[in-house]
């Protein structure tokens, strides 16, 4: 019997190696996996490569972990914001690394990553300081950008309800990055609300397949 | 200058240029402040890129449900028939060209459409780009709602850009406190003027050639 289930959120977590690429889903508040982010704190893996939306907000989730300095490099779209302070500080003191990505291309290129993709040519950035260095090509008269996947060992995200073959379904705008990271991540771990039965997800309506997901762990008990 | 639209007059005149059917994505800032003005009659689907399609207004207090909010982190609601999406899809609706209108505020706008609204290029700030570049190359329309003017008097529409830009030629029609242009291939035609406005008054303050408008 294929069971994906964890019994704790700290079994979910244990090997998190240091200087792993970890994918962490939400933006903002909304879909962040908190009770994840948490057990990564107490596990105590440093020199993370973070994949996020932002930088964090306020002083939970990923904003205490890069407040506990575990984090080396983060690539997002948005790090600053009215309540970023925990990276604006790190980031100032040359303590933190940045790699800022479009929205749309960091998504896409998580998407690809999760689908064998070996790049892509984005229209996303072109002509733009985002856009220095990389390859431009012209395709039917329009200017593109190549973009480059993003790979992870882990993926951190937060779903409604999960099953014990690791089939997924979010809540409203929690979902966001959840999905695609799932995909691209060699090991994704999903905190989700409730464990549900196998069958009782409508198989029309499972949002992220359990072929993308390796292990599935109740946030709180 | 005495006549200048309100911020509220600017949100009502974009909002009477979004037809009914519309897909539209307003931004962060001013662009929030159309919906207000979208007439209930008129069934637009408003676009948000976290992953909604059919976002409603704000929540009564005490009805904010943190999984449900906006591009700003803002709570907001679902209409009827509206749907939730993941990012990839999102933003395969904004830069695959299926949203009609986005409204982007800005720092600058050059007379053939280059948008600059993403960074000061000051040395100090930590940069910060969302998805203003997607938005701005992805929507069949893109309308600036702006202040003609700095705060120190500056033109906000110029020849070139001086701040780092976020989309090349990509803007189509600019709305001001003092004018509403069109982005044009002769340039930067006026459609219309604050009252009491001349094309020589706009020009004055406009440093990039205005053509007059259309009879």
């Amino acid at each position: 019997m294929i069971d994906k289930t964890c019994d704790s959120l700290a079994q979910s977590v244990a090997d998190i190696h240091d200087g792993a690429t970890v994918m962490i889903g939400g933006f903002g508040n909304a879909g962040m996996p908190s009770a994840l982010i948490d057990a990564l704190i107490a596990h105590g893996a440093r020199e993370l490569t973070i994949v996020n939306n932002n930088a964090g907000n306020g002083d939970t989730g990923l904003a205490a972990l890069i407040k506990e300095k575990r984090v080396r490099k983060i690539v997002c779209s948005f790090p600053r914001q009215s309540d970023s302070w925990h990276f604006d500080t790190l980031y100032r003191a040359g303590e933190i690394e940045l790699e800022l990505t479009p929205q749309g291309n960091l998504a896409e290129r998580i998407r690809a990553a999760g689908a064998g993709i070996g790049g892509f040519f984005s229209p996303t950035g072109y002509g733009t300081l985002l856009a220095e260095g990389k390859e431009t090509r012209v395709i039917d008269g329009k200017n593109y950008v190549f973009e480059t996947p993003i790979h992870a060992d882990f993926a951190l995200i937060k779903a409604l309800r999960g099953d014990r073959w690791g089939n997924l379904v979010y809540r409203k705008t929690a979902r966001n990055f959840g999905p695609i990271m799932a995909m691209a991540a060699k090991t994704t771990i999903a905190q989700v609300a409730e464990i549900v039965p196998l069958g009782e997800l409508d198989p029309e309506a499972i949002v992220t397949p359990g072929i993308f997901v390796q292990r599935v762990v109740k946030e709180a008990v | 200058m005495n006549n200048r639209y309100t911020r509220d007059q600017m949100a009502a005149r974009v909002a009477q240029d979004i037809p009914e059917g519309a897909y539209v994505n307003l931004g962060i800032g001013l662009p929030t402040k159309v919906a207000n003005y979208l007439p209930l009659e008129k069934e637009i689907f408003l676009h948000s890129e976290n992953g909604l399609l059919g976002m409603g207004p704000a929540p009564a207090p005490g009805e904010e449900d943190e999984d449900l909010i906006n591009a700003g982190k803002q709570p907001v609601t679902l209409l009827t028939g509206g749907a939730y999406f993941h990012h990839a899809d999102s933003f395969a609706m904004m830069r695959g060209g299926h949203l009609d209108i986005c409204v982007l505020g800005a720092f600058q706008v050059s007379h053939t459409g280059d948008l600059a609204n993403w960074h000061t290029g000051a040395p100090d700030a930590i940069p910060a780009v969302g998805g203003a570049m997607d938005l701005a190359i992805g929507a069949k329309q893109v309308f600036v709602m702006m202040e003609h003017q700095t705060k120190t008097g500056e033109s906000k529409i110029v020849e070139r850009c001086t701040y780092p830009l976020t989309g090349i030629g990509c803007v189509s029609r600019i709305y001001t406190d003092l004018a509403v242009l069109d982005v044009t291939s002769e340039g930067l035609r006026v459609r219309e003027m604050a009252p009491g406005l001349t094309l020589a008054d706009l020009q004055a303050v406009t440093a990039a050639p205005l053509l007059a408008p259309l009879e």
